[in-house]
């Protein structure tokens, strides 16, 4: 029998070019699986983006004023008399909160990379991503919650303020929020350092830190600012968690203590309290794509830094 | 004849993990000579040349016991410092490795890990510099672009430039792990005779696998096999005249 099998092929040869067994037909449908996958989820964010301009574009060709809008402090959506929308209050306060929260995570999660990726081995190595990875898929409102119901104790306690739901509460909250998945994006830039590179610096004499100071954090410079700009966009994206622990009460910050109040968290507080296709409705919208933008440019940003490491 | 010894080896064992990668290694290998290391693929060159600056410590489960003496200082012994045995002792690995700076803190970088960063004037630094990049005939090539990346060098520059950085801390071994394997045959022959010019200064040690190498830049030959020392004679002797018939076997051919 086998030895026929050669044979046969042989004189089969020019028929087996169109034969479509199972793995072929399998081949295809996966390859079309795949490809629907990846145009609905591109249709998708396409869908959401042309709702929200639809929704906000009232506002913005009919009464939209930016001296107002960008400059004024008075947000008074449900004024009788006259409402005034100035989000400047509410930019500076997500702006505190993430700023805050960045002085938070970046020695944080630089830190937990580092040792990480260089300097522990093992089981250890695998028992901290596995945790790391754990922390960031912590939700939003557990995080709030715990803003709530143990920083502000603690933070009315420590610093004899009479409330604790301020910028320093969301601020560290948010800060290790984006910490994790800072330091899992860090790691991954501290592993793409090829080993040699090591090598060849431990070779010539270079202790352990002179190793990471000298040659990896260098050397994987890009990746390390685009794990922060990633985690800057998490924190100015962030809602659900900055909404339980600011305070919520427009304001512009002066200290750490002062209550603020985020974009995000205005639009979700508020959404749900206006009528459809109303002014205040049509500038949450608006505030929707200003967010939208925002959040797009860090995370093209960051994006086109990654890139950059992979090219070289 | 007599010669000064610098590297000496006293039942050398190593192993990683369970894995015994060499038995009971004893040399005595002459100052100012370039020994050359041949055998068969897995027979512990590398392990044995890689111990003798200790860098196969960054394994974490290798071991080894007995001597190495470096002009009669034994390096591992406890108390001795990894950053002296490595200043003394160069490493040249088979695929070049030049770090992701300029070329000059490349050349710069070794310098700095054992003079400290202040106090290096930049005249002193272009000095050290230019004579570590002319000692490898590297210096009229590069000259133009000290401050261009390092790793966008071509390979035969790129292993040049790994050479020229150890001089600067004027190490007295210079070990070299197939330092040509990743190297176009001009390439090869242009960084054979760079490593010819520098054997007066350093004691140099080189793995190779290829056997005209060895026979052309060589003075001695150190033959392994399975993780032993078989024969040690010089490189002439040994090619004309081997003592053992492994060795005869591997140079003519016969099987790695
Ligand atoms: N990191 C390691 N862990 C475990 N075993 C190793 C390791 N490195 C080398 N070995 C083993 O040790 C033995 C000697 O390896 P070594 O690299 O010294 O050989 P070599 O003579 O340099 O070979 P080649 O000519 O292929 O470079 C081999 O059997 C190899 O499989
Ligand atoms: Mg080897």
């Amino acid at each position: 029998m086998s030895d026929s099998v050669p044979a046969a092929s042989q004189s089969n040869r020019g028929d087996d070019f169109d034969r479509r067994d199972a793995a072929w037909y399998v081949d295809r449908l996966v390859h079309l699986l795949v490809f629907l996958g990846g145009v609905s989820a591109i249709l998708f964010i396409l869908g959401i983006f042309v709702f929200i301009t639809r929704e906000g574009l009232g506002y913005l060709t009919a009464s939209f004023s930016p001296s107002e809008f960008f400059g004024s402090i008075e947000w008074r959506p449900t004024s009788d008399t006259k409402p005034t929308y100035g989000i400047l209050a509410l930019l500076t306060g997500t702006a505190a909160v993430s700023g805050l929260a960045m002085v938070v995570a970046i020695p944080f999660s630089l830190g937990a990379a580092i040792f990480i990726g260089e300097l522990s081995e093992g089981k250890t190595r695998e028992i901290l991503k596995v945790l790391v990875e754990m922390l960031a898929a912590i939700p939003s409102v557990v995080w709030g919650f715990i803003g709530l119901s143990i920083m502000n104790p603690f933070i009315i306690d420590a610093f004899d303020v009479p409330v604790g739901l301020n910028v320093l509460n969301a601020g560290l909250i948010l800060g290790l929020m984006a910490a994790p998945i800072m330091t899992t994006i860090a790691e991954d830039a501290l592993k793409a350092v090829p080993d040699h590179y090591r090598e060849a610096a431990e070779a010539m004499g270079a202790t352990r830190w002179q190793v990471i100071f000298r040659v990896v954090l260098p050397t994987a410079k890009n990746g390390l600012v685009a794990a922060v700009l990633l985690g800057v966009g998490r924190a100015f994206g962030e809602t659900m968690a900055v909404l339980m622990a600011s305070g919520h009460s427009v304001n512009m910050p002066t200290s750490p203590f002062d209550s603020v109040r985020a974009l995000t968290a205005t639009i979700a507080a508020e959404l749900g309290e206006t009528a459809h296709g109303s002014e205040h409705y049509r500038v949450l919208f608006t505030i929707g794509i200003f967010l939208f933008l925002i959040t797009f440019c860090i995370n093209l940003i960051a994006d086109l830094i990654v890139r950059g490491i992979r090219k070289k | 004849m007599t010669m000064k010894i610098a590297i000496e080896t006293h039942d050398l064992s190593f192993w990683y993990g369970d894995f015994q990668a060499l038995f009971d290694v004893n040399l005595s290998i002459k100052h100012g000579r370039i020994t050359s290391l041949i055998g068969p693929s897995g027979c512990g060159k590398s392990t044995l040349l890689r111990s003798i600056n200790r860098i196969n410590e960054r394994i974490g489960n290798a071991r080894s016991t007995g001597q190495i003496l470096i002009h009669g200082h034994d390096i591992l012994a406890p108390e001795v410092e990894l950053l002296q045995v490595r200043k003394e002792v160069g490493m040249v690995f088979q695929r070049p490795n030049p770090l992701p700076l300029s070329i000059r803190d490349n050349v710069l970088f070794g310098y700095r890990l054992h003079h400290g960063k202040r106090g290096l004037k930049s005249s002193e630094r272009d000095r050290i510099v230019e004579k570590a990049l002319s000692k490898v005939l590297l210096w009229d090539s590069v000259k133009d672009r000290l401050d261009h990346t390092a790793t966008q060098l071509s390979l035969e520059e790129q292993q040049k430039l790994c050479i020229a950085r150890l001089l600067p801390v004027q190490p007295e071994v210079l070990l070299m792990d197939e330092p040509c394997s990743a190297l176009d045959p001009s390439a090869t022959e242009a960084v054979e005779e760079l490593v010819w010019d520098l054997r007066d200064q350093f004691t140099i040690v080189l793995v190779t696998h290829n056997m005209a190498q060895a026979r052309r830049a060589s003075d001695e030959c150190i033959f392994m096999l399975l993780g032993k020392v078989i024969e040690h004679s010089e490189t002439g002797e040994m090619f004309v005249n081997p003592s053992c018939q492994e060795t005869a076997d591997y140079i003519e051919g016969r099987y790695g």
